[in-house]
């Protein structure tokens, strides 16, 4: 499985990464290097299998619905990078 | 021997018996941490006036009449686990100036039991690597030798303890990351069933693998620190409420008296291995195995069947399929996980443009190559036309890599392989091929894919004087077993008492 740039310049839009040119380059070639390795998954037939996203058996889990004191907003403010009138402040998200 | 030498289990003792105090024990650490902190840099934030304080908060408990196996004793915390008030970088630039305004749980239970909360220990970025190299700060150093990698991700906790920078620390384990820097460094890690400690606070790479896990000098050490950490939580939901980690094993195992980890400062005398079937997987014999770890993990085995054991092969047939899964699977999660570093709320913020420019400015400055790497290997797998052929298919092979187990403990109580294929390399070896470190983990990848538990402890040395880990893996809840049949190959041998010279 051979990645193309602009695969990988897809995929870092997705995750919303920006990369240098040598840094496309480089995951380029590593990035093709293990998918290569990680095609003998298709070797095996799993047709009749089903995923596993946990190894927990599945169950509800509830807990009595009452209220508790919330983390304070100074302490979780203290650590944003910008801050307005209590809130977290962000660029523009709309022109 | 010096204090900072001590198990927990001794230092217990002697705390009790009143041959020194909390404060006097916390001292010698830190003193011991002051010498030899500067070779082997295994922390990466130090609390010393903190520290002091809780001894003395400890000694005076025990003065009221208190005892607990954790009282006044000093240990060290991983740096992806929240601290309140103390910075949580997770060995990321993008967290540097973060201070959670919370505890983990399991810190928290550190805590009430009256432990000493030294400082933060060094990782690999986000706990994704084998060697700490992949920390933003710097790489730990193997105790036994400073050119050497301590292992990773946990590697500044295994070092500490390997050290006697602590008497015990906290690690996490998502596919290896308490067991294989625990090998490299010749001390004891456990990684707990799935869901047998809470993750509450700790900072989420791949949430259906990752575990907190335990390093110590011993065995009855990590014993005392799991029973301190185990059991349900109700703000982790998929923390199973089974009670202690003994608790909740009285009807799934049935090795010998089940009452020997009831006296939580020791496992109780070797009553031997008789009855016990240790089986021996063909497949955790790879084809790159250190032909030295081979012939020590052999040995090991000799040892366990000498005390009783009866010895079989079992079958794994999917290993090999456990090291492409692994690193589908957990990269997809983290990609998901570490969408949440944004700049908006915690932390890094690069770049005054757009909202997205700022996602993206921030997101390529703060995070490191590894961490880039497996965020684009998860977005990959988990992105429209690749999802079924990549991320689909690797959890269905992970079922597969379960039923191995499944089936392997219908024959055998507990399974026997070596921990890591070589002792520890040297810095740098391996930073230019990720495909290359990826291996170091290959023999402790599937544990945490089956979500069951495993341990590493000291079995030996190489040529070179480097530690050798045996591996000893038990089914979900069967850590009582594993710790039983470790403590009975500890009381056989001596290797857990050699400790480096620095």
């Amino acid at each position: 499985m051979k990645l193309s740039r602009e695969e990988v310049q897809h995929i870092a839009g997705l995750a919303r990464l920006a990369l240098s040119d040598e840094e496309q380059a480089l995951y380029q070639g590593q990035l093709s290097a293990i998918l290569e390795h990680f095609a003998r998954l298709q070797e095996l037939d799993t047709e009749a299998i089903s995923p596993t996203a946990t190894t927990l058996p599945l169950r509800n889990v509830m807990r009595a619905d009452e209220p508790r004191p919330p983390f304070s907003r100074e302490g979780i403010l203290a650590n944003a990078p910008a801050i307005e009138k209590g809130c977290f402040k962000v660029p523009a998200a709309l022109e | 021997m010096e204090l900072c030498q001590l198990t927990i289990h001794e230092a217990h003792r002697r705390l009790v018996a009143e041959e020194f105090t909390a404060v006097e024990l916390t001292e010698a650490v830190l003193e011991r941490i002051m010498a030899v902190d500067n070779d082997v840099k295994a922390y990466l934030t130090l609390t010393p006036e903190e520290a002091l304080a809780q001894a003395r908060a400890a000694d005076e408990r025990r003065a009221a009449g208190e005892d607990t196996p954790l009282l006044g004793i000093p240990l060290a915390v991983k740096d992806v686990l929240c601290t309140e008030g103390i910075p949580t970088t997770c060995g990321s630039r993008i967290l540097e100036d973060f201070v959670p305004p919370y505890d983990a749980t399991v810190v928290e239970r550190l805590k009430a039991a009256g432990a000493v909360i030294l400082g933060k220990t060094n990782t690999d970025e986000f706990a994704m690597g084998s060697s700490t190299e992949n920390s933003a700060f710097f790489t730990t150093h193997n105790p036994w030798d400073l050119s050497r990698v301590p292992g990773g991700s946990s590697g500044g906790s295994a070092a500490a303890v390997a050290a006697g920078e602590t008497l015990g620390a906290l690690g996490t384990d998502t596919g290896g990351s308490v067991r294989q820097p625990a090998a490299l460094c010749g001390v004891v890690g456990l990684k707990p069933t799935y869901g047998r400690v809470s993750r509450y606070g700790l900072v989420a790479f791949a949430s259906s693998l990752d575990q907190v896990g335990v390093l110590a000098k011993d065995v009855t050490d990590a014993a005392i620190l799991l029973e301190a950490i185990a059991g349900y939580d109700p703000c982790d939901s998929t923390s199973m409420d089974v009670g202690g980690y003994n608790s909740g094993l009285q009807d799934s195992n049935g090795l010998g008296d089940k009452n020997g980890l009831q006296d939580s400062n020791r496992l109780g005398d070797s009553n031997g291995l008789a009855g016990v079937r240790v089986g021996v997987p063909t497949e955790y014999f790879v084809e790159g195995i250190q032909p030295e770890v081979e012939a020590t993990v052999r040995a090991a085995v000799d040892v366990l069947a000498g005390l009783g054991a009866e010895v079989m092969e079992v079958r794994l047939p999917h290993t090999d399929y456990a090291l492409p899964v692994y690193y589908l699977i957990a990269p997809a999660e983290a990609s998901a996980n570490l969408a949440r570093y944004d700049g908006v709320r915690y932390a890094l913020r690069v770049g005054g443009g757009g909202l997205d420019e700022m996602y993206k400015a921030t997101r390529g400055q703060g995070f490191g190559p590894e961490v880039k790497r497996r965020i684009m290997l998860g977005t990959y797998a988990l992105s429209a036309g690749y999802y079924d052929a990549y991320y689909l298919k690797a959890q269905k092979v992970r079922t597969l890599i379960k039923a191995d187990f499944d089936a392997a403990f219908e024959q055998v109580d507990i399974i026997v392989a070596p921990t890591s294929p070589t002792t520890a390399f040297r810095i740098g070896e391996r930073t230019d091929d990720p495909l290359q470190m990826y291996l170091s983990d290959v023999l402790t990848l599937a544990v945490n894919l089956a979500g069951i538990c495993g341990l590493s402890l000291p079995c030996g040395f190489d040529a070179e004087g480097l530690p050798i880990g045996l591996q000893m893996i038990g089914p979900a809840l069967g850590e009582e077993r594993i710790l039983r049949v470790a403590y009975a190959y500890e009381w056989a041998t001596d290797w857990h008492l050699r400790r480096p010279t620095l």
